[in-house]
């Protein structure tokens, strides 16, 4: 599970003796976090984003389950239980206001930690179930993200619900049924909103089991690194602990630095202000639109206008957009490249910034009203979108030639280090 | 402790006492199972003060030709409108052929209450309540409704036309009590 020269865990004092013999938790953070875990040394700062994603989780959990202790999760007091949070419960607000930015952060770090995937190609073998399993923390993330935006009950969390639970409606003669069962009655209602709570605060738990499951994956191999070439020995490696806990730790700073800069100084920027509007069943807020981080998802659904084929344009909408992210569980296998960093890659990475460029833009087009000249951007974006990945990669991983390689980990870091010196030494 | 000669003892075709009670008791814990599961996938539907459907009465003796009002029915937006005869016969000019959901106007109103235009304020695509009903509103490129969520465009009888709804407004049952009465539900 490790490599052969990581250091033994080796219980000195007798309560750690004790303690080894019955439960072996020390030696299993040890092995994990620890010395006992050798890490690649070359590793940048790319590589902070799993730890600050399970920072953020747990600020999430943390924050949620004190929200829970004040919120009320009936349709009749939701909305007026949030704004008692606001104004009454002591610190409520900046409690509420972190879970609320907590989220956005928890996106933000997580697409940064798919970003890193994707450029670093960390998917790839040995790696796959580690990428698969990330793929199914991002479904439940986006899961309990949706329901927890329905909690407060204000007009976007009544319409998204009406919009999102609207998608299961789009399933061929099973469709109708399926959303009143996933709503408990015709409309988001008492129903709707009391089982959406229980599952917001049930799935973070799953996440946590999964993540459990997502670096058991990870510490079998061991983590990837910039170069792409695997570990060959013990120089290419450093502990764990102290050097990543280090580069971490100064992560997890510059994270909350940003995380309380938003929470104190521009708690609702990235929210709706219509979510401050009671929900209301007769009366849909002129411009609809989900949180900032389901904003390329939505513009593939609202890309689809036209029927084609023997499918209409609201179904071909959901299966776009259930299917560029059922997308990403295929990666592994269509890229076909044994090369995994796009360092090396001077193909694959042109390719590679198109595809950011292109999300940046399905982003900006979910934001905007369903009219031109959003509707054919978004039409564009879609098609790059599928293509990237279902023509583009399989095609550039085979015609491409990859650039000369270092043999190791150490000769890529000594010789960086060497071209280093040298300008040092010719600016000197 | 029986030994394997014991166990298979008397057995002439190769089928153990031990694989029968595997067999049942595997089958009797999977039947079990799924009976629990059920009741736990049942209490997700709606429940029976929901179901319970609430007929709504409706006066339309005060809403004008060219208007139309707003009302709820079961939680959901219901829109009433009195067409002019300009708007039925829009309707009517238009061939089956370029409905994506092919309905006349007399199929969506009752006989001889064609100037009724009920449907449910709901639309298709994915349930957004769409412009048109209120006095100003955008109604679309039909003159109906249109749905500002996604782009839906309705005509004159609340047939889709444009954008991505697959369907109609639904028309919901109703009946008319009297000439200025109508009871949906």
């Amino acid at each position: 599970m490790s490599f052969p020269w990581a250091k033994p865990y080796e219980p000195t004092h007798p309560l750690m003796k004790w303690m080894d013999e019955k439960l072996p938790i020390p030696r299993l953070v040890y092995n994990a976090t620890g010395p006992g875990y050798p890490v690649p040394r070359n590793l940048n700062y790319f590589w902070n984003f799993g730890v600050l994603a399970g920072a953020a989780l747990m600020i999430q959990i943390i924050t949620g389950i004190v929200l829970a202790m004040h919120y009320a999760a009936n349709a009749d007091v939701a909305f007026n239980s949030v704004e008692h949070i606001m104004r009454d419960v002591n610190a409520g607000w900046f409690i509420r206001y972190a879970h609320m930015n907590g989220a956005s952060m928890f996106f933000i770090v997580v697409y940064l930690h798919i970003f890193r995937g994707l450029y670093y190609g960390s998917y790839k073998a040995p790696r796959e179930m580690v990428w698969l399993l990330g793929v199914v923390i991002f479904l439940l993330m986006m899961a309990t993200a949706f329901m927890g935006y329905v909690l407060p009950w204000g007009q976007m969390s009544f319409w998204g619900a009406q919009v999102i639970t609207g998608f299961f409606s789009a399933i061929p003669l099973v469709g109708e049924p399926v959303r009143e069962w996933l709503l408990g009655g015709f409309v988001p209602d008492n129903a709707t909103l009391n089982r959406f709570f229980s599952l917001h605060y049930l799935l973070p738990f799953v996440i946590l089991g999964v993540i459990i499951l997502h670096i058991w994956a990870l510490h079998i191999p061991g983590s990837s690194n910039p170069t792409g070439i695997e570990v060959k020995d013990e120089q290419d490696t450093v502990p764990f602990h102290p050097y990543y806990t280090a580069k971490d730790g100064f992560g997890v700073g510059v994270f909350l630095l940003v995380f309380v800069a938003l929470t104190f100084f521009s708690p609702n920027t990235l929210g709706h202000a219509d979510n401050y509007i009671p929900a209301n069943s007769l009366s849909t807020p002129a411009h609809i639109v989900p949180e900032w981080y389901f904003l390329p998802f939505y513009a593939i659904l609202k890309a689809f206008t036209f029927n084609f084929l023997w499918i209409d344009a609201k179904l071909w909408g959901v299966i776009a957009m259930f299917a560029s992210i059922a997308l990403l569980f295929f990666l592994p296998w269509l890229d076909s490249s044994p090369i995994k960093s796009s360092n090396y890659r001077p193909l694959y990475r042109i390719f590679f910034w198109i595809l950011v460029a292109d999300v940046l833009l399905l982003g900006w087009c979910g934001m905007q009203p369903a009219e031109q000249p959003w509707v054919i951007l978004s039409q564009l974006g879609a098609i790059y979108y599928f293509a990237h990945f279902l023509v583009i990669l399989p095609i550039v991983s085979r015609i491409e030639r990859p650039l000369p390689m270092p043999n190791s980990i150490t000769e890529a870091v000594l010789a960086k280090h060497a071209t280093d010196a040298t300008s040092a030494s010719a600016t000197a | 402790m029986a030994s394997e000669t014991e166990l298979n003892a008397g057995i002439e075709d190769g089928v153990r006492r031990r694989d029968f009670i595997n067999i049942a008791a595997v089958s009797f814990a999977g039947v079990g199972s799924v009976a629990v599961v059920l009741p736990l996938l049942n209490q997700m539907n709606p429940s029976a003060d929901v179901l319970a459907l609430s007929s709504t009465e409706i006066d339309i003796s005060a809403i004008q030709p060219g208007q139309a009002i707003k009302t709820s029915w079961r939680k959901q937006p219901v829109f009433v409108r009195n067409l002019v005869a300009k708007e039925i016969a829009e309707a009517k000019a238009v061939p089956m052929g370029d409905l994506r959901d092919p309905e006349t106007i007399d199929q969506r109103t009752k006989p001889g209450k064609e100037n009724w235009l009920i449907t449910l304020g709901v639309c298709t695509h994915l349930g957004c309540v769409p412009l048109g009903a209120a006095e100003g509103e955008n109604r679309g490129d039909f003159g109906g409704y249109f749905c500002p969520c996604h782009g839906s465009h309705y005509d004159t009888a609340a047939r889709i036309r444009k954008g991505p709804a697959p369907k109609n407004l639904v028309v919901p049952p109703y009946e008319f009590t009297s000439d200025t009465v109508v009871t949906i539900g």
